[in-house]
């Protein structure tokens, strides 16, 4: 088996293949950078795939305005390093100037403000291709996803409309106005992800390692105290040695009880864990189809 | 565990891609299920999701086949729309599970699904024996030219276990196999309910003396599933980084669609016809002696020529056919119909053209491989031979040589959509 590359290999040359198919098929493409690690991976996977270029694409990412500080440093120190643009779209602008109207009540969150504002900010830039960091493990609707995912004018999902995918064929031809969004890493999973990451020594933000954080628990979920979440009577704030799973808004983004200090550990806890990582999203538990409600409207 | 916990082991992993066919309500659902079940690939909060779910339609027991439902729709309806991809992995292999609903109306799913798997699995429910499905499933698994072929008869336990209906079942489907292009077919029998065969042996059929299925998917033998003969190299991008450190690199990248190249290699580009040496074979990891399937590379060239993308980079006595007129057999996926003399835009490797259907030779009846001369009618989930010219020449080979360049998909210019696959007739 001297031809043979491993299946991390195999999915590091898909993704890379995509990721290229965007270059030459798109316009003005950009990456939507959350500062999560799949959003760090397929960066680093699209450094890779344009080695010695630069990253043809600016950095696209939708500021709620209640973001962990630690992941806004990271985003602002890997933008310097590559040499790209980073364009920023703000939740806050958007409720300033009448766009988004924020929520209010104790499960109040930003995040569905998301979608609004990153519609926005990809039609004022004319972005036609949006990569983003989603894994079809992740979620039952992201299950069905495309790599090339076709979106209408209005950034609309039509899961029982999209065109099939074959061989590595990418079909990215559309018309004025209309948009993809892009996923190289969809073949991903969690713990592919995490091995990869090892493997390459991808830095990470600090909020992935266990630490000391003041927290509270809402309807089971872990959540950090901040100056975002308004505090039931019944709850207490406590210090916890967590971790994060995946980095979303500060106020809904569920941590865990975690020791896990290095990747390594990381690994072992995700190798034997129990809960899908998007189990502590509280975003996923209005509804049983709340990722397919939230794509149809042109969440990512 | 250790094999999942340990980044050395992790990287001896393979990765096996297959695609799961049968008709409505023969298990396929169950069988998945099941599989990621007994894999303990399911969580626990998925588990509590679907076990909350069975409890309130008032199921006996934890339906795993919901563990499979994804959309809205779908859920309502208790089938499946679209093809959804699942996850696995055992410590020796890593699986991408094409899973593509068995409905008439979406045949094209499975063509899709099937055009990047290693393998099919196709169900029988042991009732009912080999239905119109099966056959059109057998017929697509052996037009997309998936290398292995396995056979689950399942519900054994709805027809007691009897070997009879096993081998009744397996002498009429090899029967019909006999006219297709399939080499490897296994067959197993379980029962995806029950779980016998799927990841443990069971205890029910001693006369089965195969393994469970879990076992064949993860020992099959993918390692010669790529051609590793004819060397092609699609150029995607060409990479100019525009810095003073690397002034005059031109690199050429892409994806490795076969054969195995060797820096120093004398190279052909077409359709130039322009030849040239190997100077490097560049990764963002450092140079590399050697590319080949299914790699992601950049090469650089000995000579100052021009290269662009859609061109490609191929051995100088081994170039694949410089076509504007090719054989086809195409499946249909829209709701319009395929126009005869019809134009439409054309996708092959990294080429972008245009084409003409110029004759619709027969369609093909997939349930009884009939080849109907007469029907030129060609709709949505119908097979056909066509004759195709492009407005510019295609670097092609038969599909059954290389799927990676024998492939092409048709789209509609006025729609951009996706509506037809085509495999290149050698």
């Amino acid at each position: 088996m001297k031809y043979h590359i491993n299946h991390l290999r195999e999915l590091e040359a898909e993704s890379i293949f995509v990721l290229r198919e965007v270059a030459a098929q798109f316009q003005k493409p950009v990456i939507m950078f959350s500062g999560g690690k799949d959003s760090i991976v397929m960066t680093h996977l699209a450094r890779k795939a344009f080695f010695p270029a630069k990253i043809p694409f600016p950095l696209l990412h939708v500021d709620t305005g209640h973001n962990f500080p630690e992941a806004l440093e990271y985003r602002d120190n890997l933008v310097k390093e590559l040499g790209v643009k980073l364009i920023v779209g703000s939740v806050q602008e958007g409720i300033d100037t009448g766009l988004v109207v924020e929520e209010t009540g104790y499960n109040a969150s930003r995040n569905s403000l998301q979608t609004a504002v990153l519609l926005d900010t990809l039609e004022k830039h004319k972005f036609d291709a949006a990569m983003g960091g989603a894994r079809r493990d992740e979620e039952k609707a992201r299950a069905k996803e495309r790599f090339f995912s076709h979106r209408d004018e209005f950034g609309q999902w039509d899961p029982k409309n999209q065109r099939p995918e074959l061989w590595n064929l990418f079909n990215g031809k559309k018309r004025m106005g209309e948009h993809f969004r892009v996923f190289p890493i969809s073949n991903w999973t969690e713990l592919d992800i995490w091995q990869y990451i090892a493997l390459e020594e991808i830095p990470l933000p600090s909020l992935y390692l266990s630490h000391k954080r003041k927290c509270f628990i809402r309807d089971g979920v872990i959540l950090a105290d901040s100056e975002y979440v308004n505090l039931k009577p019944d709850e207490k704030i406590e210090e916890m040695t967590v971790r994060y799973r995946t980095l979303g808004d500060m106020p809904i983004t569920g941590a865990v009880l975690s020791d896990a200090a290095t990747v390594q550990d990381i690994i072992m806890e995700v190798a034997t864990t129990r809960i899908t990582e998007r189990g502590g999203r509280a975003d996923d538990k209005r509804s049983e189809t709340a990722m397919e409600d939230r794509k149809k409207a042109g969440y990512f | 565990m250790e094999s999942f916990t340990s980044l050395e082991e992790y990287q001896k992993m393979s990765l096996l891609r297959f695609t799961t066919a049968g008709s409505v309500d023969d298990g396929k659902s169950t069988l998945i299920g099941r599989m990621l079940y007994d894999t303990k690939s399911v969580f626990q909060d998925q588990y509590d999701a679907i076990k909350e779910t069975s409890e309130r339609r008032g199921e006996e027991g934890v339906n795993l086949a919901l563990l499979t439902d994804g959309l809205r729709a779908e859920r309502e309806q208790g089938i499946t729309i679209d093809v959804a991809y699942r996850y696995f992995a055992t410590p020796k292999r890593k699986f991408i599970i094409a899973d593509t609903p068995g409905h008439i109306q979406y045949t094209r799913n499975m063509v899709t699904g099937a055009s990047t798997a290693n393998l099919a699995l196709i169900l029988i429910d042991a009732r009912n024996g080999i239905v119109e499905q099966t056959r059109r499933h057998a017929f697509i698994a052996s037009l997309l030219q998936i290398p292995h072929l396995v056979i689950c008869i399942n519900k054994m336990d709805l027809v007691d276990y009897s070997e009879e209906a096993y081998e009744k079942i397996k002498s009429e489907f090899r029967g019909f196999a006999a006219k297709l292009d399939v080499n490897d077919v296994e067959f197993i029998p379980v029962s995806a309910l029950v779980g016998d065969n799927i990841v443990n042996e069971s205890e029910n059929m001693p006369w089965y003396k195969g393994t469970t299925l879990l076992y064949h998917l993860e020992n099959v033998h993918i390692g010669s599933d790529h051609n590793f003969i004819d060397c092609r190299l699609p150029v995607q991008h060409v990479i100019r980084p525009y810095s003073d450190e690397y002034h005059d690199y031109r690199g050429y990248a892409g994806r490795v669609a076969g054969g195995i190249f060797k820096k120093g290699d004398k190279v052909m580009v077409l359709p130039s016809g322009f030849t040239s040496k190997i100077k490097k074979i560049d990764t963002y990891d450092g140079e590399i002696a050697e590319a080949f399937p299914p790699m992601s590379v950049t090469m650089l060239l000995e000579d100052d020529i021009d290269v662009s993308r859609g061109d490609m980079i191929v051995r100088e006595n081994n170039v694949p056919d410089v076509e504007q007129d090719l054989e086809v057999m195409v499946c249909w996926f829209n709701d319009r119909p395929l126009q005869p003399r019809g134009k439409y835009a054309l996708l092959h490797t990294t080429q972008d053209v245009r084409c003409i259907i110029k004759d619709i030779r027969y369609k093909v009846n997939i349930n009884t491989l009939h080849r109907d001369e007469d029907d030129k009618f060609i709709k949505m989930n119908d097979i056909a031979r066509i004759v195709i010219r492009t407005t510019k020449p295609l670097f092609v080979d038969s599909y059954r040589k290389n799927r990676n360049t024998g492939s092409i998909i048709f789209v509609d210019e006025a729609t951009n959509e996706t509506v037809g696959a085509g495999m290149i007739i050698g």
